[in-house]
């Protein structure tokens, strides 16, 4: 048919203008000239990579800054059809989806609340994020885990802090986004300070 | 709401309007003919495919080009899909998709709609995502944009039955327009932290020991196309909430900028072809309107925080943060979400699912308004173009005269195709709805209870048919009865839609083009800036404010009197 030829010829050269020339070409480019960012901007310490700057990881060491719930899961390693909490599971970034008047978000919010100090508790701290790999916190969030992490490791609350600011990033221009402290970052530093 | 917040959408606003007066003016450039650096490459296209580029296609001919093309997308993508797991470029070794999977997701990309019943990192191979669905993401792009261009040709001249070339249009906006932005917007993601690269997924150790696996791919350039074509389909799961897809706000602010410049700028370009600037800048501005009284909206509920949490010692300072990211700020959340339903685009950064219930309304009734403020790529223009018509319809009812817009006579055949067009949306939705939230093996799907459980079935089918693709995600969208029905309602929302569109265009194409007169009604001034904006709101409310007071509104007074679900 006169029409199906036209059809089947943009659609197979499209595929291989759009779908393979430019990625293939753009994939060279952007590995050639900022090969950081196009690989995953992952960190490397002592020649080994232990994670990527902007993906969040699981810390629940008493030494470490902590970083908001997360509700990511894994296959279950005893049943394969069921899943288990996995926080952090970089290989499948989920959220709760629980809806704001929903009984389990209350009850899991209500259990975080409880270990997290004197109320009110800043909400990135017992909330968990949309992606499930947030890999920032809030300077406020961060502020009520400095004496922890102090205590933990022997260092002086204002060495902690100064950390902290260190790692703390400023909205762009004053203007967009919001100030964060990346969790990674920070305890990379807190090692490496020790 | 802070002053800094609303500083953030007004500079984020004024950029993308700044962009879309010059990017109207070279799409018409492009429609015309007038762009030729890659002519060699056009000319291949159209000698392999036989087709001759100056040759006038009448309504018909253009709808059935487009249609096929369409169709013959479908069956390829499907085909990837399908044999995923045994082709090449899969480092991740992911399965090949199931049959209802694959021909939800096939339609989905095909369509413009990207709704996801799958994760990108889990269940899509490198080859699905760069040679099937981001070929899609630009193709269904490069259809809309087509399908607005010929649909403006309609208002151009008098007395014609040629709505232009499909072939040449649909070439001349992928090479043009889409591949050029692409590259351009999909380097500076690069830049700024979005992966680009063929290397399988990375391994790693935390500091605390544990093994974790980091998801890669070629994701930058597709990350491009899928705003700036309003697609929304995210190459991973959470979409622009993955630190991979989201990774900070300067990123936030250009996914803003890419999913409406184009829709903004097709108004102007209109403008332009139907030979009356004033005429595309008044269909802006209603758009424009409608987007930031649904940021406002939006910001304002989210702003203030779950009152339920808040009992629980949680400090509403932050506002409402399950399911959010904190790098991109409520400000910017808003917006990209009033955005991105406005825009048909259906890319998140924030889970709608756990948004307040007014908040999560918002989304939901944008795209129930009909996907025109300002919609997807070229269906948001073609389908306000439907409303416009209404609106000088029921002007014409009141004044006792004939209707006219930009010169060509609304007469009964018109009006009867425009209603017909807009009733897609409403059959589509609450059918589906209706019948999913009683058949139990549908209502199964549904994971909250009380009225957000009503809310998260209504927004699938919102979603679907309003070619959208965001979700309220808690809903298991990955089972047959789902992804056929949701296939069906994408399929109604782009197609059953555009051919009484195209027809309509057929019909006053054909039409003498009167001069403008005394008395004319002025259609490019505020008073029917505000009666289209009336049309549009009246005919979404009364079809869709039952079942939202059913779904979201209910849910904000049972919030508010303390209950949980």
């Amino acid at each position: 048919m006169s029409i199906l030829r036209p059809a089947a010829t943009m659609v197979v050269g499209f595929t291989l203008i759009l779908g393979v020339a430019a990625p293939a070409v753009f994939t060279q480019i952007a590995g050639a000239v900022m090969p950081h960012q196009a690989g995953g901007s992952l960190i490397e310490r002592d020649g080994r990579v232990v994670g990527s700057a902007l993906i969040g990881q699981n810390f629940t060491e008493a030494r470490y800054f902590h970083p908001r719930p997360s509700a990511t899961s894994a296959a279950d390693p005893q049943d394969s059809s069921k899943t288990v909490d996995a926080p952090y599971n970089a290989a499948a970034g989920a959220a709760s989806q629980r809806g704001p008047s929903s009984q389990v978000l209350l009850d899991a919010v209500k259990e975080r609340v409880a270990g997290a100090g004197p109320a009110p508790v800043p909400a990135d701290a017992v909330t968990a994020s949309g992606s499930g790999l947030d890999p920032d916190i809030s300077p406020e969030n961060a502020a009520r885990q400095v004496a922890r992490v102090a205590q933990a490791r022997g260092l002086q609350e204002s060495q902690v802090r100064a950390i902290v600011a260190e790692n703390t990033t400023a909205p762009v221009l004053g203007l967009l986004g919001v100030p964060r402290v990346n969790v990674l970052r920070v305890n990379l530093a807190l090692d490496a300070a020790r | 709401m802070t002053l800094l917040g609303w500083a953030q959408i007004a500079l984020v606003l004024a950029l993308t309007m700044a962009a879309a007066v010059p990017l109207g003016r070279y799409i018409a450039a492009v429609a015309g003919g007038r762009v030729t650096w890659l002519r060699p490459i056009e000319a291949v296209l159209y000698r392999a495919g036989g087709v001759d580029p100056r040759r006038g296609q009448d309504w018909k001919g253009y709808a059935l080009a487009m249609l096929a093309v369409n169709a013959v997308g479908f069956l390829l993508l499907f085909g990837i899909l399908r044999l995923q797991g045994v082709l090449p470029l899969n480092p991740a070794g992911v399965s090949s998709m199931s049959s209802w999977l694959a021909f939800n997701t096939a339609v989905s990309f095909v369509t413009n709609t990207n709704w996801q019943a799958y994760s990108g990192e889990v269940a899509a191979s490198y080859l699905s995502q760069m040679a099937g669905l981001a070929v899609q993401n630009f193709l269904s792009a490069s259809t809309g944009i087509a399908l607005a261009l010929a649909v403006s040709r309609a208002f151009a001249r008098g007395g014609v039955q040629e709505l232009g070339n499909f072939w040449a249009d649909f070439t001349r906006v992928t090479l043009y327009v889409l591949l050029p932005l692409s590259a351009v917007l999909g380097l500076a993601f690069v830049a700024l932290g979005i992966p680009q690269t063929f290397a399988g997924y990375v391994t790693t150790t935390t500091l605390e020991g544990a093994e974790q696996t980091i998801p890669l791919g070629p994701a930058a350039f597709q990350i491009a196309i899928k705003h700036l074509g309003t697609n929304g389909g995210g190459f991973f799961g959470v979409n622009a909430l993955h630190p991979f897809e989201g990774p900070n706000a300067i990123v936030t602010a250009l996914q803003i900028w890419g999913q409406a410049v184009i829709p903004f700028a097709l108004c102007l370009t209109f403008g332009r072809i139907a030979g009356d600037i004033r005429q595309g800048r008044a269909l802006l501005a209603v758009m424009v309107g409608f987007v930031v009284v649904a940021t406002a909206a939006i910001y304002a509920s989210e702003a203030a925080g779950n009152p339920l949490l808040t009992a629980l010692g949680v400090d509403p300072a932050m506002g409402n943060m399950e399911g959010k990211d904190l790098r991109f700020g409520l400000p910017l959340v808003a917006l990209f979400t009033a955005t991105t339903t406005g825009a048909s685009c259906g890319a998140v950064n924030a889970m709608f699912d756990s948004f307040l219930p007014l908040g999560g309304m918002v989304p939901m009734f944008l795209i129930q308004l009909g996907e025109v403020l300002p919609g997807g790529v070229g269906s948001g223009l073609y389908g306000m173009l439907v409303f416009a018509l209404l609106a000088v319809f029921v002007a014409g009812l009141m004044v006792g005269r004939t209707p006219e817009y930009l010169g060509k006579k609304v007469q009964a055949r018109e009006i009867k195709l425009a209603m017909l067009a807009v009733l897609i949306l409403p059959t589509a939705i609450l059918g589906f709805t209706a019948v999913s939230v009683v058949l139990p093996m549908a209502a199964s799907s549904i994971q909250d209870g009380g009225p957000h459980g009503l809310s998260e079935m209504l927004y699938a089918y919102t979603s679907a048919a309003g070619n959208n693709g965001s979700a309220f995600g808690g809903l298991t969208s990955d089972t047959p009865w789902m992804n056929v029905t949701l296939g069906i309602a994408m399929l109604l929302g782009r197609f059953a839609y555009v051919i009484p569109v195209m027809a309509i265009a057929g019909a006053l194409a054909a039409k003498a083009k009167a001069p403008e007169s005394a008395g004319s009604f002025p259609t490019h001034g505020p008073l029917f800036a505000g009666l289209l904006a009336g049309v549009i709101l009246i005919l979404g409310g009364l079809q869709f404010l039952p079942s939202l007071s059913l779904g979201p509104i209910a849910e904000h007074f049972t919030m508010l009197a303390g209950k949980t679900f």
